[in-house]
């Protein structure tokens, strides 16, 4: 037991952390399996196991770039909205060619987070060359510029291959066999819906992993230095490019993935401004700002509770809204006023003391 | 410290996270299995004596109009059901939630319902929505009917039906309408490329224009991010001498094409579909412009018979506004389903899934007299088929043509 004891003081104050990070996810992975094996799980929140773990995806991938990074994104819907409807597209085109779930689902799962790395490449190289809040900027636009580009896009495929267009559906003249994927603003309709509640957990953990190891790596704390002393970092020689493209492509690279697994859950995929506009990209951020710029943890929690709230206070009806703008605020000015963490480190030690006294 | 803040977080969270699954689970009576059917059914014979219909639309957001309106079409049906005796002798709950005409937020709704008990669904009133909780109702095998998703992928499995016509119907009558009546020769068209309803309009509209004895000389688009000004559509309708305009929008955008073509000089004739319903009641819009503009809806408010008129008396009591087509939509879903219900014997204490197949048989049986047409008969795709009828605004009101 003391060998125990001395051994669990032995590890590192980051490896406990991040244990109790995972140990969150996993803990709410059992008890859902657990409530649901009950019989106590109602159809609504079954309905919001995967969404759920979609946000708390997109929170913690945003959060690499805005906590870690230390740089303004505001179109982290867009990235989404690229690994969604690329996915989508696979998945709808091979539904009936890989009838093997699984595999069509990592398929679409690489597809999505390739073509949205590909993206956050695109807009980094630029961008990120550049020192102030350029990337806001651009990220803003390039979320607008996505969801109207994804609007106006028609894509059919017949015997002949692919037809494209930017006009109209008339304008693809498919043959009669012929059948439309991306249907311009009615968008992808009929994508198999096969992402399911371990498969997003799953995914939720991989992400955690891999930002988590990022971060204690070399790379991690070149990225780091960035966020902390531009200068300093230069003067060491860090390459400030690479290492910020690296964060931002990964981030952009796992929103993708929160894309594809949106897409595979709703059989209807359209890009309006709730659901891939700035409306979303401001949610994602509201999310990480609420949870904590830098943890993890706390994005992945308010993700979690700002989804359930309004669902939860359905019964409400019209005041839901009034309520959860109200929740939101009591929210951040209980975690980030100085008075408030000031009362509450006092009554929390006051708590503590009266803990100690009483095991004694 | 840190250690105990980092412990009572901790806790707190999942105390949090532990009560509000548990808070919601509580609710519900169904059984373990993963089988939502199978969930449905145990939670379902518990002998109610009451039938429960579930109702979603947007009652906030954008489309708010449409969903309000549905709402208490749905509302006013079961009130006058529910005191005339119910059907069969079984009343009638009603319980309508919000999707804020979002696909994920309707899906949500749909669960809120099942968890309610729901056995019937009246919705969803968007087409985008409704195509994603279709999905989710064919998996439950739950009967719906939906009064106003027009998108032809909406009700694309047997166990749902719509009450309005489809996408393609509209664009296709509408262009045979104004082909065989000759209303015009050369047609312009100002769409909303952003939004399924319009665009799939237009869409069939232009495929059937093909064969009609009139041209389409300029198909313009918008999309909701530019939806106020139109001076630029407008003025490309007038350079090629389009003597109609051919709007497939709602009505907010539609008064402001009326105000600017009118700033313009421009004075073509005006024809729409059924969401150019409630353009009178614009707000700040001078309901002379609208004079002679002609819309394919299948219910008006001033129209002379007794049903229309007696609906129309008992939604301004009770609402206090004049009911736009969407509520007479509703209502005549709530009838379809009294109907279907009486048809084939339903009773309130079978499952979900046994309602949902014998209705399915029963609606292609029924033939119905609504609001918005009489002798309305479906097949089994779920498309009604009734009369198209075509309105004029004369002195301020919706006349049939």
């Amino acid at each position: 037991m003391t060998n125990m004891t001395a051994k669990l003081k032995n590890i590192n104050k980051t490896t406990k952390n991040n244990a109790v990070t995972y140990g969150i996810v996993i803990a709410a992975y059992v008890i859902v399996q657990l409530l649901i094996f009950s019989g106590n799980l109602s159809s609504l929140m079954k309905g919001l196991l995967v969404p759920l773990c979609t946000y708390a995806i997109l929170a913690v991938s945003l959060n690499l770039v805005v906590g870690i990074l230390g740089e303004l994104s505001l179109g982290h819907a867009g990235f989404m909205c690229v690994g969604a409807f690329a996915s989508a597209f696979f998945s709808k085109c091979m539904k009936d060619v890989i009838t093997l779930v699984p595999l069509r689902f990592f398929l679409a799962l690489v597809i999505g987070a390739a073509v949205a790395a590909l993206f956050g490449i695109l807009i980094g190289i630029p961008v990120l060359r550049l020192k102030g809040d350029y990337l806001a900027i651009v990220t803003l636009a390039f979320g607008e510029i996505i969801k109207n580009l994804v609007n106006v896009l028609y894509i059919g495929k017949d015997s002949n291959g692919f037809h494209f267009s930017m006009k109209d559906s008339m304008s693809l003249k498919l043959e009669p066999d012929g059948m439309i994927i991306v249907n311009g603003p009615q968008g992808i309709t009929g994508t198999p819906n096969d992402s399911n509640f371990t498969i997003s957990i799953l995914l939720l953990l991989l992400t955690l992993f891999i930002i988590i190891r990022l971060v204690h790596s070399r790379d991690g704390r070149a990225i780091m230095a960035i966020r902390d002393n531009r200068i300093a970092a230069e003067s060491v020689g860090i390459n400030i490019t690479k290492y910020k493209l690296m964060a931002f492509t990964i981030s952009a690279a796992l929103a993708g993935v929160a894309g594809v697994l949106y897409a595979h859950n709703l059989s209807t995929l359209t890009a309006n401004t709730n659901n891939f506009g700035y409306n979303m990209s401001i949610m994602i951020l509201v999310f990480v700002v609420l949870g904590g710029i830098g943890s993890l943890r706390g994005s992945m929690i308010a993700a979690v509770i700002l989804t359930l709230l309004p669902e939860l206070l359905r019964e409400l009806a019209d005041y839901r809204m009034l309520i959860y703008a109200i929740v939101l605020i009591v929210m951040m000015i209980f975690n980030w006023s100085p008075k408030s963490i000031q009362w509450r480190e006092k009554n929390l030690a006051a708590l503590k003391n009266k803990m100690k006294k009483g095991a004694q | 410290m840190k250690k105990f803040t980092k412990f009572v977080s901790l806790a707190l969270a999942s105390v949090l996270v532990i009560s509000s699954f548990a808070g919601c689970g509580s609710k519900e009576e169904s059984t373990a299995t993963n089988d939502s059917q199978d969930a449905a059914e145990t939670s379902e014979s518990t002998g109610a004596d009451t039938f429960k219909i579930g109702g979603i639309g947007p009652v906030t957001g954008g489309a708010a109009a449409y969903g309000t309106a549905v709402k208490n079409g749905i509302q006013l049906a079961v009130d006058e059901i529910n005191a005339a005796g119910g059907i069969n002798g079984k009343q009638i709950e009603y319980k309508f939630e919000d999707d804020e005409h979002n696909a994920e937020k309707a899906v949500n709704a749909y669960n809120t319902l099942k968890d309610w008990g729901m056995q019937l669904l009246i919705g969803t009133v968007t087409s985008a929505p409704c195509t994603a909780v279709v999905e989710k109702t064919k998996e439950d095998n739950m009967f719906q009917l939906t009064p106003s998703a027009t998108a032809v992928e909406s009700i694309q499995y047997d166990n749902a039906f719509r009450i309005c016509f489809s996408d393609p119907n509209q664009g296709t009558e509408s262009a045979k309408y104004i082909g065989e009546n000759g209303l015009a020769e050369k047609i312009a068209v100002i769409y909303d490329s952003s939004d399924v309803y319009s665009s799939g309009i237009y869409a069939n509209f232009a495929a059937e224009a093909e064969n009609q004895p009139f041209e389409i000389v300029a198909a313009e688009a918008f999309t909701a991010d530019s939806k106020t000004d139109f001076t630029v559509q407008l003025q490309k309708a007038k350079d090629a001498n389009a003597d109609m305009i051919f709007l497939p929008i709602y009505y907010q955008e539609a008064s402001l094409i009326l105000t600017q073509a009118d700033k313009m000089g421009y004075k073509p004739s005006f024809f729409g579909c059924d969401g150019l319903d409630g353009i009178l009641g614009v707000e700040n819009f001078d309901a002379a412009l609208a004079e002679g503009a002609m819309l394919l809806t299948p219910f008006t408010a001033g129209a002379e018979d007794d049903a229309t008129q007696a609906f129309v008396t008992a939604y301004e009591e009770a609402f206090g506004e004049t009911p736009i087509q969407f509520a007479a939509d509703a209502y005549d879903c709530v009838y379809a389903i009294k109907a279907a219900i009486e048809s084939a014997n339903v009773t309130p204490d079978m499952s979900v899934s046994d309602i949902c197949d014998a209705l399915k048989t029963a609606m292609t049986e029924i033939t119905m007299d609504g609001l918005t047409g009489s002798g309305i008969t479906w097949s089994a795709d779920g498309e009604p088929s009734k009369e198209a009828k075509a309105v004029v605004i004369e002195n301020g009101e919706y006349k049939v043509m």
